[in-house]
């Protein structure tokens, strides 16, 4: 029996971590919102390694922060430790990670949600969609409510009959035995999507108390307070250091013995795992000649013994995990709490989404998170804030937005996905990202806050405060640069003090702060500014200052490149007309439909002549419109 | 990318008097300013547009004279391409528009993809809609036949050592990127600045050395690569000696005398040629003799010209069939060789298959119909149905523009080193020569770092 149920602007189908964020910005931008999960105990659960952030992902934490998201909020109230990374490095790879506290982390996005105004959290299993001429209108559940709304947006992980691989033992499932969701797959692929078949796997907990932790190192979080959100003032201050140790000889045997009992030789598993989380098995026999693997402990949360065992991600029989843990030091009487275990998923084929996350065959029906081929929270998150903000924006009129890669990570993270798809599940790395020092983690809020602003994500309050942050760097920018040092012994003290050598003549302060040896406190003593200013401040006035060479190399490549962006490609445009495009630059432009010349340059199979070609194709139809 | 400047040399190439170098773009004038000096006081910048002035190209860092040169100045929007214009007139030989090329690939300028100024002249609005379709196929066909030869260089050893350079950098980047990526994998060594200093001045030295071996001229010298093929016996190495004007392939009455690939660079009226002699190229027993033919076969798919000699005082065979159907599609020439002994041969037969071939027919003993085959060969070229030609050697000048612009990438990364920039931004010039190696064996994609990522380093959770 099917009954009418409510009416929405929007529905988000999932309450993970892209669900969570969609919800919430659909909200945010002033949509009536409905978020429907299979179990409201599972919201923003983290199936995997208790972590948030990390190089890339870390940024991208700031980005959803900047524009208004949450998942930077939450880690900021409910982590164990934060550590900022690369601090030896450059300013363009610096990135927070957070161990979480779980079960935290789910408690506090739960009622965030509970709290959001316009927003409505309720418990259910969606089985199919309500398409009317290819446009989607609704959800129909397995209770037989029907729900209605403008837009719709699918955040289902892994949960499209998944299935758990654990030793001979193979099950349909959701992640951590939740009831997966099966009869949504199938309806997926009737409407006629393109599924292809992933698999990710994770490791097993043990129990604190039964770790021996004298044999392992202490990893404590840094002693600086630190936040991802761009609003947190309270931060934590109790840490709890996570532990490290190694696998060994035993370890590798043990693994190599029980090699025929692994799903993963046996030919059981057969979707498609990210080659940047291998199992242990994978890497014992990938990597043979390594006499060692790192394994790290990390604490589950604060109310709970479970630790996590990072680096040994497995999907061998119960019985050996057991045995393995055994071989490690530290964990010789370890009790194995729950075992590792894979899980194979459906995902839907990327490239049939537009950069809006719309889907191209179904109009206002998004998909965001793993369900798009990627795998990570922070990935799902920085997806399901965007469909969120767009299902939302399409929902109550107005005009979606779409990052570019010179915006933001979150960019690159779509643009990848949506222009060239990708054949295993996909996961951010800095070097994805052509302007890299451009997509800093200390300058988020400068790249975004001010979109995050007009469309409605960001308060008025916090937006000033960007601005008054702003004009201080610029004010503060402008003055060393016109600030003229001379070399008197004192300077020359300073400098020689701290490694460098001595000024032959006067020098801009600017000048003065390129040098390797230089930073920005050196500068205060020398030319000390006669405003107060925070460290946010000076960190960007240093960074800017410091890196201008490298960073003006980089805007000029994204001016060039927003030219392209420019030259935008008709929806219509009918590529069989085109005479001279290569066969396979049809076919991939046929399939991807780029909304500009710069997306279509980027898919592979394109190649300079056949952009060349499209771009003398474009012009011509100008030419066509004008003289008609 | 679409909007830089760009540059080419716009006459045909060869021993004409003069040739004609021109850049289009933004930064057009600046460049030439930059390489350019007058008599006057006034430089290029200042000078009124449509004008044209006498001088020297220097190179800037040295002032070393390069070359003596008319320049024409024309500012946009009234030049061919609507874009700011320069046209340097300067002496015809391949050697010195070479280096007045280099110069100003040297200073910015980036060498014209094929067909580039047609269609920079029509994007901005030049050029009418009914010549529209005209520009694509030129495009197409120009960028074909480019692969074609690019192809025909990977297999080269310019490309296995830029292949093995980009090897080295990629480890390098991956080290790197690894560095960053997993900041808690310990067992990845850290890459220090002492590590990337070593491998950058590595790095350096190599391209320097590619360089210096490419600026050489050995590859400058390479011009239109034309290839003699036919049965054993026919005359191809009495062709060789006749364009060459000397004796330099042994020739003997018995067939199957050249046994390896023989060549020699000339000048045919004007049109650079590497002449390929091969060793007759049929079914054979003799191992030294057959690896001679595969050579052949090999050099073939390099050509980007024919010459076909058959015998006309033996008859039209099943080997002469095939050898047509080996160049099936390429430029080719048809000697018929040995007019001076009487006919064996089916005409018809021939007629049949050189549909588009031109047919030529000689007496190499007697030196007859020499002439006209060079006449042949010229007009192919200098009617421009012969594009590969410049290309071979454009893509040679192209070479050295890349490797200039990776040197300075690179150089620029060991200069930030030496400084103590953080390595990831010293990264961005290491990717940059990495990715200016690779253009110039047809490969460049940043997929391959991340793969190189994960098949080098032990990673995950
Ligand atoms: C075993 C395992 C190991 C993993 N390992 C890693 C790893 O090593 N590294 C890494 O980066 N990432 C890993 N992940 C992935 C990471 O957990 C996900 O990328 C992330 O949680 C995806 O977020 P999401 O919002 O897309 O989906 P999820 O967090 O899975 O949320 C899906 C939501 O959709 C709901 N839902 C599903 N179907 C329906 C339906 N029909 N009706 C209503 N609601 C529905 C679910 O209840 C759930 O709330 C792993 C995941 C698993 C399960
Ligand atoms: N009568 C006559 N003899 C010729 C002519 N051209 C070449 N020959 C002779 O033919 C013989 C073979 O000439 P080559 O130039 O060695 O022939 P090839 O094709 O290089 O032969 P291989 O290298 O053995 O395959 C020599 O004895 C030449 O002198 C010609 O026009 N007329
Ligand atoms: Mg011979």
């Amino acid at each position: 029996m099917q009954y009418e149920a409510g009416s929405y602007d929007v529905i988000v189908i999932g309450a993970g971590h892209a669900g969570s964020e969609a919800g919430l910005a659909a909200a945010r931008v002033g949509a009536k919102t409905m978020m429907i999960t299979i179990n409201l105990d599972m919201v923003a659960f983290m199936p995997c390694n208790p972590s948030v952030g990390g190089p890339a992902k870390g940024i991208v934490v700031r980005e959803i922060d900047a524009l208004g998201g949450e998942m930077g909020k939450n880690i900021d109230k409910t982590h164990i430790q934060m550590r900022m990374l690369n601090t030896a490095k450059g300013p363009a790879v610096r990135a927070l990670r957070a161990q979480a506290d779980k079960f935290l982390y789910q408690q506090e996005m739960k009622k965030t949600i509970e709290d959001q105004e316009n927003l409505t959290l309720i418990q259910g299993m969606v089985e199919e969609l309500i398409v009317e001429n290819d446009v989607c209108t609704g959800v129909i559940t397995k209770t037989g409510a029907v729900y209605r709304a403008k837009t719709v947006v699918i955040t289902t992980g892994t949960y499209l009959r998944g299935e758990i691989i654990l030793g001979e033992l193979k099950y349909s499932s959701g992640p951590n035995n939740q009831q997966p969701s099966i009869r949504l797959s199938e309806h997926l692929e009737q409407l006629g999507f393109d599924l292809v078949r992933f698999k990710t796997g994770t490791p097993p907990r043990v129990n604190s108390s039964s770790i021996d932790y004298s044999k392992t190192e202490i990893q404590p979080g840094d002693e600086v307070p630190r936040a991802f959100s761009y609003e947190t003032t309270k931060f934590i201050t109790d840490q709890l250091p996570c532990w490290l140790t190694y696998t060994n000889e035993g370890t590798h045997q043990l693994i190599d013995d029980n090699l025929h009992r692994s799903p993963m030789y046996s030919g059981m598993i057969k979707g498609t795992g990210p080659r940047y989380c291998p199992s242990i098995e994978d890497k014992v026999v990938r990597f043979n000649d390594k006499p060692r693997h790192q394994i790290f402990l990390e604490p589950e949360g604060r109310n709970t013994k479970e630790v996590y065992v990072q680096g040994l991600s497995t999907s061998l029989p119960e019985d050996v995990q057991v045995k393995i843990l055994q071989t490690i030091p530290g964990l010789e009487k370890a009790e194995m709490m729950r075992a590792g275990y894979a899980i194979e998923y459906d995902a839907i084929v990327p490239t049939q989404l537009w950069p809006t996350l719309e889907t191209k065959k179904i109009k206002n029906l998004y998909t965001a998170g793993q369900i798009n081929g990627t795998s990570g929270y922070e990935e799902a998150a920085g997806q399901g804030l965007m469909a969120g903000i767009n299902a939302g924006l399409n929902a109550i009129g107005k005009e979606e937005l779409i990052l570019s890669r010179s915006d933001a990570y979150i960019g690159v993270l779509i643009d990848d996905l949506v222009t060239k798809g990708t054949n295993e599940p996909y996961r951010l790395l800095t070097s994805r990202a052509e302007y890299r020092l451009l997509l800093r983690h200390d300058n988020a809020d400068l790249r975004l806050t001010e979109i995050g602003f007009n469309i409605g994500m960001i308060k008025e309050e916090r937006y000033n405060r960007f601005l008054l942050k702003k004009e201080a760097v610029e004010m503060e920018k402008g003055r060393l640069k016109s600030n003229f040092i001379k070399p008197t012994k004192e300077v020359q003290e300073v400098i020689t003090a701290s490694g460098g050598s001595e000024l032959k003549d006067g020098i801009r302060a600017s000048d003065l702060l390129k040098r390797p040896e230089m930073d920005y406190s050196h500068i205060q003593r020398l030319a000390p500014s006669d405003v107060e200013l925070s460290g946010e401040v000076t960190e960007q006035v240093e960074i800017q200052i410091k890196y201008e060479g490298y960073i003006e190399k980089s805007l000029q490549q994204v001016d060039r490149l927003k030219k392209m962006e420019n030259k935008k490609i008709p929806e219509n445009i009918d590529y069989d007309a085109i005479s001279g495009l290569a066969t396979e630059a049809r076919q991939k432009l046929k399939l991807v439909h780029p909304l500009s010349v710069a997306q279509a340059s980027r898919i592979s199979g394109v190649n300079p002549a056949d952009v060349s070609i499209l771009l003398v194709y474009l012009e011509q139809g100008k030419i066509a419109r004008v003289s008609q | 990318m679409e909007f830089d400047t760009i540059t080419a040399i716009s006459t045909p190439l060869g021993e004409g008097a003069i040739a004609i170098v021109r850049i289009s773009g933004d930064e057009a004038i600046e460049i030439a300013d930059r390489i350019f000096k007058g008599p006057g006081r006034k430089g290029l910048l200042e000078v009124n547009s449509h004008t044209i002035h006498y001088g020297h190209l220097i190179q800037p860092k040295t002032g070393e004279i390069i070359e003596e040169v008319m320049v024409s100045v024309m500012k946009g929007p009234k030049t061919f391409t609507r874009e700011d214009v320069v046209e340097i007139n300067c002496h015809g030989g391949i050697v010195s528009v070479n280096r007045v090329l280099q110069l100003i690939l040297s200073q910015g300028a980036r060498l014209a993809e094929p067909g580039e100024f047609t269609k920079r002249a029509f994007l901005n609005g030049r050029i009418d809609l009914s010549q529209a379709e005209a520009v694509m196929d030129l495009i197409r066909a120009k960028t074909d036949k480019a692969m074609n030869v690019a192809l025909g260089q990977m297999e080269g050893r310019l490309s296995k050592l830029i292949q093995n350079l980009r090897q080295e950098i990629l480890q390098t980047l991956a080290q790197v990127e690894v560095n960053i990526d997993y900041p808690e994998y310990d067992d990845v060594e850290e890459m220090t600045h002492r590590l990337f200093l070593e491998k950058g001045s590595y790095v350096k030295t190599e391209i320097e050395k590619l360089l210096h071996t490419a600026q050489q001229g050995k590859i400058l010298r390479d011009g239109l690569a034309t290839v003699i093929i036919g049965r054993p016996n026919v005359g191809k190495s009495s062709l060789l000696n006749s364009l060459v004007h000397e004796n330099k392939a042994i020739v003997t009455d018995i067939p199957g005398t050249t046994r390896d690939v023989i060549e020699e660079y000339v000048n045919v009226r004007g049109v650079p040629l590497k002449l390929v002699d091969t060793a007759g190229i049929r079914e054979t027993e003799d191992i030294v003799e057959r690896i001679g033919v595969e050579r052949s076969r090999a050099v073939l798919k390099e050509a980007d010209l024919i010459l076909l000699v058959l015998n006309y005082s033996d008859d039209f065979t099943a080997e002469d069939e095939k050898l047509f159907q080996a160049v099936e599609g390429m430029d080719v020439i048809v000697i018929i060789n040995k007019t001076d002994l009487p006919q064996k041969i089916d005409l018809a037969k021939v007629k049949e298959n050189s549909t588009s071939h031109k047919v030529v027919s000689t007496s190499l003993l007697e030196d007859k119909g020499v002439d006209e085959l060079e006449k042949a060969i010229a007009s192919l070229f200098f009617e421009g149905s012969l594009e590969t030609g410049d290309l071979t050697y454009v893509s040679n000048a192209r070479h050295i523009a890349l490797l200039g612009q990776a040197l300075q990438s690179i150089s620029d990364a060991v200069e930030a080193i030496e400084m103590g920039t953080p390595i990831d931004l010293v990264q961005i010039d290491f990717t940059k020569a990495w990715e200016l190696l690779g253009e110039i064996i047809g490969e460049s994609v940043q997929d391959n770092l991340i793969n190189q990522l994960f098949s080098q380093f032990c990673l995950g959770k």
